[in-house]
């Protein structure tokens, strides 16, 4: 069905039930409860899910299918950000042209990096990408203030010329993203009982967005395309001898990774319009590595689950404080409670990138393969306990 | 003229802490084979080894001076060091003043363990993965020990000030018949640079006139050959890894009077270095030093007012660029033995 | 004229002339095998037809055209395919997919982005793929990982994948080197096969005198980079200038 096989349509499906369920899902918790910190489904969150899901899953293009590991893909983030909010500043405010210019921008880009990046493979390849992504951030933040506006970021003002749209609102405020006057920022809150979901414009279009590019990551997975890929990251030389020349290939994986991250880039700027050179950071860059790999990187499923797993655990463990710890362990004698609080302090809240450091180094030591990887060991367990010989078919991708 | 050694100078030291940085880096590469993202953290940790050996120099219990008063006219409270108790008023005050100096002493044995823990828990079972897994997951190690860092030391610079006799500067125009104030530069990182000079010695003649160091320079040309011998290359390797902590420790410790110690030092240092061992030559040694002065002193005259009047933003990116055109025209680097890891 | 002329061939790597004076001529529809002790230059000589090595003096020629210069994977595409000493295939693919992609390369040329539409598409050649695998006794293991094979079955897809290109000149760098006698011998029947059934041009590079007398039509020796003699299987093996530079050793 669309052109996909009967498992990847299965897949499909359940990654646009999920999105479109998303904020029932992501709120299992009555708001009044003591559970509610654990929470998922606000619109700021949410968005925040599905566009570091297409960041994660335009990178696992490239790194999941060649094995060419950038370490700048934060560049093209940043790129994207700020393209579309020069949009928003000379042309309006609606988010189509927006996202466009940060797509064909971040894409131009990709060309000139990659073209060059490219010339080398393995490490010098890493170390070249992030060579590239650190002069961006050094010259975003100083020759290039009058474009990015240095350190205090790019952001929509006043007096913007705006031709298409307006310089300021009819009661003078500055106007705000939409798309064809839908309002990204607009959202409805449905009370049903105890609980409260709410359902926000922005979030469902970056939603939609992002089930697009899942469905195209899929394509380009089954695709002749998608299989030279995994073919230069099996077997340069053999690649050679049959006929084929890997640099075309690579380039484009590497271009049509970067608009995804330009794209992703874009979708943080409509959602909040305003770019910072800070999302262009090499430590940005280490994190779309993390969600791929986490997930499980050349998997369909594993970007999308990386990055969602990282910005929940991102938002939910920097929320609790010691006094949550506390409330938690509360029921423990005086003298351990301060100890097993003292044990749990230094992982939560601000100590979140320690436990993100643990994470990581765990799952690349004992599940290379990450979360999808995870799964399936599990599966073939439980499937060996049934007693059921269910011949388990490798499909490399899935 | 003077303008041009100025710059030469002021790049020297920056260009030390590339070196030493890059010359630890090579060696565990070219023994180990390991990409080692978490390098820089170590050279952040050897930092905060000053930092902390000056805090525990400056302990200090509460006594009631009588002959003094506060302003409130009571005997006032003064905070002295249990140093000063131990050692007298005048030693211990020298021994506080010299802590960053000291912690040369303190530092060794520490980055020397946390080297061997890191090899021996860790890098070990990386040798036969791929080059992506060794970088993913030094990087995660280096994430971990600088949230560790800064858990225990919060997240601002810390001043940890050098000796006072190095305080002031040394205006070396006067000394080569140049005006007066035309080239000065502080004491502190003449010191550096000196240090750095003696270190990067000693590894070489270590590597050069040591059986240990001969075994692992045949070690570095050919692994397998030399594991045929009969020779437990291994456990040097776990040393020269302990040994290349060390290195990047005193980096550090060193370091930390000339830059305010942060828990992301050790990354900002990290990219830079890593391109100085590109640019140098992977697995090369003398390549890894000369390329680390050589873009100290470059990036120091790309920060001059009239290149930078000429190329605005050049300060800022002069090492990446020549890093990129080092890699596109001569992949094996400056020194780089040919067909090293070349593609 | 041959299909392959390769014409005074020269190569230097500074103080070793690897080859010297190499005139070689292969006739189309021919096995022609080039054999050698070790450091006559035979690999050398395969590097230069290849485009992995460029001769210092001298012209190669395939079908008319010189291929000096040009980039292994034009060198393919003229219709030129290598079996490597080491089979080399794609591992982390499936037998299937490791016979798609010398089918694609045949059908689109260096580059083509076929990003959208999918591979089980591909209909037509997914029937030449199983018909080739098919020949090669292969089409059971289609859905393999092909790095959990055995040796000889990588040899056999290798093959597969080179024919299935339908190249006009097979080359085969020592294609029985490092194998048991009976891999050896399924090889060789293997190839007997494949030259008995379709119109093939191959050179082989071997060191195996009993491979190289059961296949090959004509046989040129080398001997320190350059050319001792050419002519059939029967009168190499009495050649006394063989005997005495080659088979000696053997003897």
């Amino acid at each position: 069905m669309f052109g996909l096989g009967k498992r990847d349509f299965t897949l499909f499906l359940l990654v646009a039930v999920l999105a479109i369920f998303a904020p029932f899902i992501l709120n299992p918790f009555p708001t009044d409860s003591a559970m509610a910190q654990f929470n998922a489904g606000y619109p700021d969150l949410m968005q925040r899910f599905v566009i570091f899901g297409i960041l994660a899953i335009g990178f696992n293009i490239l790194f999941g299918l060649t094995g060419y590991l950038s370490f700048g893909h934060a560049a093209f983030l940043g790129v994207g950000s700020y393209s579309a909010v020069w949009m928003f500043k000379l042309l309006s405010m609606n988010v189509i042209p927006a996202i466009l210019l940060s797509m064909i921008v971040s894409g131009l880009f990709a060309v000139v990096i990659g073209y060059v990046s490219l010339r080398r493979s393995g490490i010098y390849f890493s170390i070249l990408t992030l060579a590239f992504a650190q002069m961006s951030y050094n010259l975003a933040y100083s020759v290039l203030t009058p474009i990015t506006n240095g350190e205090t970021g790019l952001q929509i003002t006043l007096d913007d010329p705006r031709l298409l749209g307006v310089s300021a609102t009819a009661d003078g405020g500055i106007p705000v993203t939409n798309l064809f006057g839908l309002e990204m920022r607009a959202y409805e809150t449905v009370t049903m009982g105890p609980w409260e979901f709410q359902f926000s414009v922005g979030y469902y279009v970056a939603a939609i967005i992002m089930l697009a590019s899942f469905y195209l990551s899929i394509r380009i997975f089954r695709s002749p395309f998608g299989m030279m890929l995994r073919a230069i990251k099996s077997n340069q030389n053999r690649l050679y001898y049959t006929g084929l020349n890997a640099k075309p290939y690579t380039l484009a994986a590497f271009v049509i990774s970067g608009m995804y991250a330009g794209l992703a880039g874009g979708l943080l700027a409509c959602m909040d319009p305003l770019a910072g050179a800070e999302r262009m950071q090499w430590t940005a860059s280490g994190e779309v590595v993390l969600m791929t790999i986490l997930g499980g990187a050349g998997t369909l499923i594993g970007p999308v689950l990386g990055a969602g797993f990282i910005k929940y655990f991102e938002n939910i463990f920097s929320k609790i404080n010691d006094q949550v710890v506390h409330s938690w362990v509360s029921f423990l004698p005086d003298g351990i409670e301060d100890f097993v609080v003292g044990i749990i302090h230094p992982f939560v809240g601000k100590g979140w990138h320690l436990t993100l450091g643990l994470m990581f180094m765990a799952i690349v030591i004992f599940l290379p393969g990450g979360l999808v990887e995870g799964g399936q060991r599990i599966a073939r367990r439980l499937r060996k306990r049934d007693g059921t010989k269910t011949e388990t078919s490798t499909t490399p991708a899935e | 003229m003077d303008a041009i050694i100025l710059q030469i100078l002021n790049g020297l030291d920056k260009g030390s802490a590339y070196a030493l940085i890059a010359l630890g880096l090579t060696l565990i590469f070219g023994t180990l084979g390991v990409v080692n993202f978490a390098h820089g953290a170590l050279f952040m940790v050897g930092a905060f080894c000053a930092v902390t050996l000056s805090r525990l120099l400056s302990l200090s219990h509460q006594v009631v001076d009588e002959t003094r008063t506060d302003f409130l006219g009571k005997p006032l409270k003064v905070d002295v060091p249990y140093v000063m108790d131990i050692f007298g008023e005048t030693t211990g005050a020298a021994i506080i003043d010299w802590a960053v100096p000291l912690a040369i002493l303190f530092s060794i044995p520490v980055m020397i363990a946390l080297g061997v823990i890191m090899e021996r828990g860790l890098i070990k079972h990386f040798y036969k993965r791929p080059h992506a897994d060794q970088i993913l997951v030094t990087f995660g190690l280096a994430i971990v020990l600088q949230e560790i860092i800064k858990q225990v030391y919060g997240a601002n610079p810390i001043p940890t000030p050098a000796p006072d006799v190095f305080k002031g500067s040394l205006d070396f125009g006067v000394l080569m018949g140049f005006d007066p104030n035309a080239i000065i530069y502080p004491y502190w990182r003449l010191v550096y640079f000196g240090f750095a000079a003696i270190i990067i010695g000693a590894v070489f003649a270590f590597l050069q006139f040591t059986t240990f160091g001969m075994v692992v320079r045949a070690g570095m040309a050919d692994r397998e050959t030399v594991g045929l011998l009969g020779i437990n290359i291994d456990k040097r390797f776990t040393i020269m890894f302990g040994l290349a902590a060390a290195v990047a420790g005193l980096a550090g410790v060193m370091y930390a009077p000339i830059n305010s110690p942060n828990y992301h030092m050790g990354m900002d240092f990290l990219v830079l270095s890593f391109v100085v061992v590109v640019v140098g030559g992977m697995g090369s040694l003398p390549g890894a030093v000369l390329a680390g002065f050589l873009l100290g002193i470059l990036e120091s005259f790309a920060s001059m007012n009239e290149i930078k009047a000429i190329l605005p933003g050049i300060d800022q990116i002069i090492i990446y660029l020549v890093a990129i055109i080092i890699l596109l025209t001569r992949p094996r680097g400056l020194l780089g033995r040919k067909g090293v890891m070349e593609d | 004229m041959g299909i392959l002329e390769v014409k005074d061939v020269g190569k230097r790597f500074g103080g070793l002339q690897a080859l010297s004076d190499v005139n070689l001529s292969v006739q189309e529809n021919t096995v022609h095998a080039i054999i050698g002790p070790n450091g006559a230059g035979k690999s050398t000589l395969l590097n230069c037809l290849v485009g992995k090595l460029i001769p210092d003096t001298g012209s190669v020629m395939f079908d008319g055209q010189s291929v000096l210069g040009r980039k292994p994977y034009e060198i393919n595409q003229m219709g030129i395919s290598r079996v490597f000493q080491t089979p080399e295939i794609f591992g982390d693919l499936t037998v299937m997919e490791n016979m798609m992609i010398p089918l694609f390369a045949r059908r689109d040329g260096v580059f083509r982005l076929h990003a959208i539409q999918s591979v089980s598409a591909e209909t037509d050649l997914i029937t030449r793929a199983e018909a080739m695998l098919e020949d090669v006794n292969m089409l059971d293991k289609r859905h393999m990982h092909s790095a959990s094979m055995s040796r000889g079955d990588k040899r056999r897809l290798e093959m597969a994948m080179c024919l299935v290109q339908e190249p006009r000149l097979l080359l085969l760098d020592e294609p029985t080197a490092g194998m048991a006698r009976a891999d050896t011998n399924n090889t060789i029947d293997l190839l007997k096969e494949i030259k008995a059934t379709r119109p093939i041009t191959m050179a082989i590079i071997e060191h195996d005198m009993h491979v190289v007398f059961s296949l090959a039509d004509r046989i040129t020796v080398l001997a320190q980079g350059t050319p001792l003699v050419e002519d059939t299987p029967e009168n190499i093996k009495g050649h006394p200038k063989v005997r005495e530079a080659y088979l000696g050793e053997h003897a």
